[in-house]
């Protein structure tokens, strides 16, 4: 099946190119048949591959397959290739398989659009390139697939374009995410330029040279520093880290499923998975990665307080988003990408879930988004909020869920690192308190108490299909089981993800127990306090927000970031582009000297035309006149 | 006594074409008026059979009849060429002929003879030779020209090219019968070598090659021997103008840089170095009028001056990658400007009418296939990535670096933008203008929709995967340098 590995982004890619062209004539059934299978069949390859990877002597791995040679121009080469080791092989097994679930659903979900295989070939497009992204060998290829789930991601948050505040948005995460890029891109320029290749295994044995490229110290710039810097700009763009996280929260414009997909589970982790791939860089150069952790530990505890006050169910779980992805980077940058990327891997099913989940009861209430006109919904949709609440536990890091094995690991490989650990630890634990408080803010407003909506608004309340319930439920047992293959040592286990990858098993310790211990208190705390502000003491929350109203409408208006960087950073470029670059460069300069220039030429033109008097004579006379020139030039 | 060894296969295309001709001015008289198309089917038969016949010919690589002729890729890339030519002409004008009431299939021998001319011309290793393949491409397009009898324009422009032609046939002729006198050969490569041993008199072979080049510079029509041009391609049948716009100008390529480079090594720099001249002026003056013609027959005709100016470009750069550039870029530009004249001639209508760029106006919400077809001829024509054009004018400006010649190449990349103002404008009428009612009755037939399928074919297939041609080129430059 190694051998079919090209098929897996293909197959979706079919589907995107059917559904494209010929989707509007075809039945609706057979768009979503289409698109789905083609999702279910690269999910069986990957899984199939996985499988015999995992049976292939270590010293065949990784498994590299060469298609064709993609540009040769000069030394510089690029190939067109797969790469499968441990870490793309979890990859493509999660985003086919969270992939194919949300595809699934969402041919319940958007079963009333006009845009029906809009939808679908947008959705296997990114498919094929988010694959792309994950099984490239080089950074160049990677790029490809970069670019191509950011296209993507554009086209369906602005999938409902005729809203403005869609078509906004999807810009906003378009550009935003250009600046990333850039980064990106100026990297693998600088990466071909030290090392003489774009291809990982090339640049990744060169970086081994320990007397051409020795460990940077901490506080200096070298080279590897600079690319890891570059790299990471681009990873920040794409998962929406400071300061480029702007775009993340207004991407929920798009359809729920899309959120799911691409702002949840599989894109936005694209930048930890670019981060972990390029390991080898990053350890030599640790000043790089303190950029990293910091920035990720800040992200963390920035976006979740961000999260604690917002009103709009998918807000919370963006804002959440952007904190998780924040832990994961937190674990990059203390050295440990395999506790990361285990949170991204039981990131993608609880998120995944949360989302499905905040979309079913968005399609239940027919489209209302307001958690604070929602409640009681658990006796109407009980199966959505069974599940949902498994996705708020597993999330919060109540022990024997997912998310409790993942973070810890992560906390625990903080509070090892031996610059600022116990900081990092610190901001972690506080975040881990946040993200229990506004999980449980959002199940308590929305399936407890008394309904808050009148029958007035919301017409039939109802459950959603078993088409979205279905892989809901299956989510919600990964949300459960996926921990189990890491328990840490110190509760009896090996970390069998974490060695997976390629990292360490860490020693017993009772130090990583009494850190535990702690973690799940906070997470019980911050649950109840939820409890406590919203069904014990319902008054709490106004009170609070009026004593301390400063800090309430900071974080309302999420630390007024949007209003400065329009201050600062659009506006400024708006004018600059509009007084400058339109009204003189454009209309003065260019369009003046290409004005002028028309002019003259066609003043030329009516000057030459008088050679054309129609007389054979003038003509005789113009070839003989020639004629002359040529002889006299020979003879000279 | 040397008996020559008569060997067909050498010459086997220009035989089909020949036999298929003389077939069809047979035939001419038993064919009923209804079914004249039959012959128009015929001459396509011929240049498939001409066509099927260089796979023999290409076998025969070496010179031939007492050498006279020789084969090698050079020959033979320009063989197809012409055959392809032919064949698109033969497919745009059979609607036209029936339409315009001059079905006379007189019309389709007298393309085949040309092609046949041409055929002698890029083939010929022997300057009376190139003589008679001139002169058998020159009498059938004069006649040519003036086929529709009837019509004025039709006359002047026939005439016109007659006078001028003969004109400048006297330069070549003369030119052949100085470099005789000098050498006491009119073998390409008797003139080398003798001209490398040192004996001739240099004045006297450079006043030859001079007067040689004045008759070949006429046929190609670059400054300052273009002025007839736009006169006889404005009045001439349009498939015609559309024929005479690429046939006889690559064979005048052809058989220019036969010569010049076989014959005339020892004075390069001297021909390189008018041709520096002749390529600016030429671009400069072809794009400059194109600008300013408000009728797309005229227009195109200067457009077509213009590229002889980029293919001069490539001869200046005298060198291999030169050859080659002009043997691709004579091919791109074939096949992007006769699908250009079949759209034309599938609009036009009787005595030259709906041929003004302003008729063309809204053509894009009447016909917007037709309209999609001629702008991409138009982007290909300008050079715009992705179309034959391009690959083309990249190759030879590429070819013009590569030989030092940076201002040339610059002042062609500047006139290229000045030529896409008019190239763009056509589009800008299709598309941007309101519609004229007259087009809703435009009909395309079946030949027409085949020599559209070929050219945008080959105009994609040029632009998008030019490796196999350029192959090919640079393989017969390196023949035709040997």
């Amino acid at each position: 099946m190694v051998r079919l590995l090209w098929l897996i982004p293909i197959l979706p890619l079919l589907g995107a190119v059917i559904n494209g062209v010929f989707g509007k004539r075809l039945p609706k059934q057979a768009v979503a048949g289409i698109a789905a299978g083609s999702v279910a069949g690269s999910f069986l390859i990957s899984l199939a591959a996985f499988v015999q990877m995992l049976q292939l002597p270590e010293a065949e791995l990784p498994v590299v397959q060469n298609y064709f040679t993609w540009i040769q121009a000069g030394r510089f080469q690029a190939e067109f290739g797969f790469l499968l080791d441990h870490l793309s092989g979890l990859m493509i097994l999660i985003v086919t398989g969270v992939g194919l679930l949300i595809h699934i659903y969402s041919a319940g979900y958007m079963t009333h659009e006009p845009g029906f295989y809009r939808y679908f070939a947008y959705l296997n497009l990114f498919m094929f390139s988010m694959l792309t992204l994950v099984l490239a060998n080089n950074y160049l290829l990677m790029f490809v697939g970069w670019e191509g789930v950011g296209l993507c991601s554009y086209l369906l948050i602005g999938f409902w374009f005729f809203k403005k505040s869609a078509a906004d948005a999807g810009k906003k995460a378009f550009i935003v995410n250009r600046i990333g890029d850039f980064g990106f891109i100026i990297a693998t320029i600088l990466i071909f330029w030290t090392f003489d290749s774009v291809n990982f295994q090339a640049v990744f044995s060169r970086i081994e040279d320990a007397t051409l490229f020795p460990v940077e110290t901490l506080g200096t710039v070298g080279v590897v520093t600079t690319i890891c810097l570059l790299l990471f700009i681009g990873a920040a763009g794409k998962s929406a880290q400071i300061p480029l996280y702007v775009w993340l929260p207004d991407a929920m414009e798009g359809p729920t499923p899309v959120s799911a997909l691409i702002h949840a589970a599989t894109m936005v982790t694209a930048g930890v998975y670019m981060v972990a791939r390029s390991a080898a860089l990053f350890d030599h150069a640790p000043g790089a990665l303190l950029v990293v952790a910091v920035i990720g530990t800040f992200t963390a505890l920035f976006a979740a307080s961000i999260g604690l006050v917002q009103t709009d169910i998918k807000r919370v779980l963006a804002y959440s988003t952007v904190s998780q992805l924040g832990y994961m980077f937190m674990a990059c940058g203390v050295g440990a990408y395999a506790a990361g990327v285990f949170h991204l891997m039981t990131h993608a099913f609880f998120k995944a879930l949360l989302f499905l989940g905040a979309g079913s009861v968005i399609h239940g209430m027919g489209g209302l988004q307001d958690i604070r006109k929602m409640g009681g919904l658990r006796h109407h949709m009980p199966w959505t909020f069974r599940t949902f609440l498994i996705g708020a536990l597993a999330i919060s890091g109540i022990p024997g869920l997912a998310g409790f094995f993942s973070k810890d690991a992560i906390l625990w490989a903080a509070w090892n690192s031996e610059n600022y650990g116990k900081l990092l630890w610190t901001a972690g634990i506080i975040t881990a308190g946040f993200t229990s408080f506004y999980t449980f803010r959002l199940v308590i407003l929305t399936f407890f108490g008394k309904p808050q909506y009148t029958e007035h608004d919301v017409h039939h309340v109802h459950e959603s299909p078993a088409s979205m319930l279905v892989p809901l439920a299956i989510l919600a047992i990964f949300s459960i089981i996926a921990g189990y293959v890491g328990i840490p040592a110190a509760l009896g286990g090996h970390n069998n993800i974490e060695v997976f990858l390629g990292g360490e098993e860490a020693a017993e310790s009772s130090a990583e127990l009494i850190l535990m211990l702690v973690s799940v208190a906070v997470a019980f705390g911050g649950m109840g306090t939820a409890y406590l502000f919203y069904v014990a003491r319902p008054d709490l929350p106004a009170r609070l927000a009026s004593s301390a109203h400063a800090m309430y409408a900071i974080l309302v208006n999420k630390y007024y970031v949007d209003e400065v960087y329009n201050v600062a950073v659009v506006k400024p470029i708006l004018r600059w582009s509009r007084e400058f670059l339109w009204k003189f460069v454009d209309e003065g300069i260019i369009d003046g000297t290409v004005n002028a220039t028309g002019q003259v030429v066609r003043a030329a033109g009516s000057g030459f035309r008088h050679m054309q008097t129609g007389y054979v004579r003038t003509y005789a006379g113009w070839i003989l006149f020639g004629g002359v020139l040529f002889v006299v030039w020979f003879l000279r | 006594m040397n008996i020559p060894v008569v060997n067909l296969g050498a010459i086997l295309p220009a035989i089909m074409l020949s036999l298929f001709g003389i077939a069809i001015m047979v035939a001419e008289p038993f064919v009923s008026d209804a079914k004249k198309s039959w012959l128009g089917w015929l001459a396509i038969a011929g240049t498939i059979a001409a066509m099927l016949a260089l796979a023999p010919m290409s076998r025969q690589a070496g010179q031939w009849y007492t050498n006279l002729w020789i084969v090698d890729s050079y020959s033979i890339f320009f063989h197809f060429l012409f055959i392809l030519i032919a064949a698109i002409t033969i497919l745009t004008s059979m609607n036209f002929l029936q339409r315009e009431g001059i079905h006379h299939t007189e019309y389709y021998a007298l393309l085949l003879f040309a092609t046949v001319g041409m055929m002698m011309m890029a083939g010929s290793n022997e300057l009376i030779m190139v003589f008679l393949g001139l002169e058998i491409l020159s009498i059938a397009t004069y006649v040519l020209a003036g086929f529709r009898r009837t019509d004025l324009k039709s006359n002047e422009s026939a005439m016109k090219y007659f006078l001028l032609g003969s004109f400048s046939s006297a330069f070549f002729l003369y030119g052949v019968a100085l470099i005789f006198g000098a050498t006491g050969s009119t073998n390409l490569i008797v003139i080398a070598d003798s001209l490398r041993s040192g004996d001739p008199q240099t004045s006297l072979v450079s006043l030859a090659a001079a007067l040689m080049l004045i008759g070949l510079c006429f046929k190609v029509a670059v400054a300052p021997f273009h002025v007839w041009a736009p006169d006889v391609y404005e009045g001439a049948p349009t498939p015609v103008t559309g024929f005479m716009s690429v046939g006889p100008k690559a064979a005048g390529f052809a058989v220019l840089l036969r010569i010049f480079m076989t014959a005339f090594p020892t004075l390069e720099d001297r021909w390189t170095s008018v041709f520096w001249i002749v390529a600016a002026l030429t671009m400069l003056i072809g794009n400059v009028i194109a600008l300013v013609q408000p009728n797309i027959k005229r227009m195109l005709a200067y457009s077509s001056i213009a590229h002889a100016g980029y293919i001069a470009v490539a001869v200046a750069a005298g060198s291999e990658h030169g050859v080659s550039a002009v043997l691709f870029y004579t091919l791109a530009y074939s096949v992007t400007n006769l699908g250009a004249f079949a759209v034309v001639t599938m609009l036009s209508r009787s005595e030259d009418k709906l041929v003004n760029l302003n008729d063309y106006a809204g053509l894009a919400s009447k016909r917007p296939g037709l309209a999609a077809v001629l702008s991409l001829f138009m982007l290909s024509l300008a050079g715009v990535p992705g179309t034959a054009g391009f690959a083309g004018k990249f190759f030879i400006f590429k070819a013009a670096v590569q030989s030092g010649l940076i201002w040339l190449a610059v002042i062609g990349v500047i006139t290229t933008v000045v030529s896409f103002y008019y190239y763009l404008y056509v589009i800008v009428q299709m598309y941007m203008r309101d519609p004229n009612e007259e087009f809703a009755d435009v009909r395309t037939t079946g030949p027409l929709k085949l020599a559209l399928a070929i050219t945008i074919a080959g105009t994609l297939y040029l632009g998008i995967l030019p490796t196999r041609f350029l192959d090919w080129t640079v393989s017969a430059a390196v023949n035709a340098l040997r």
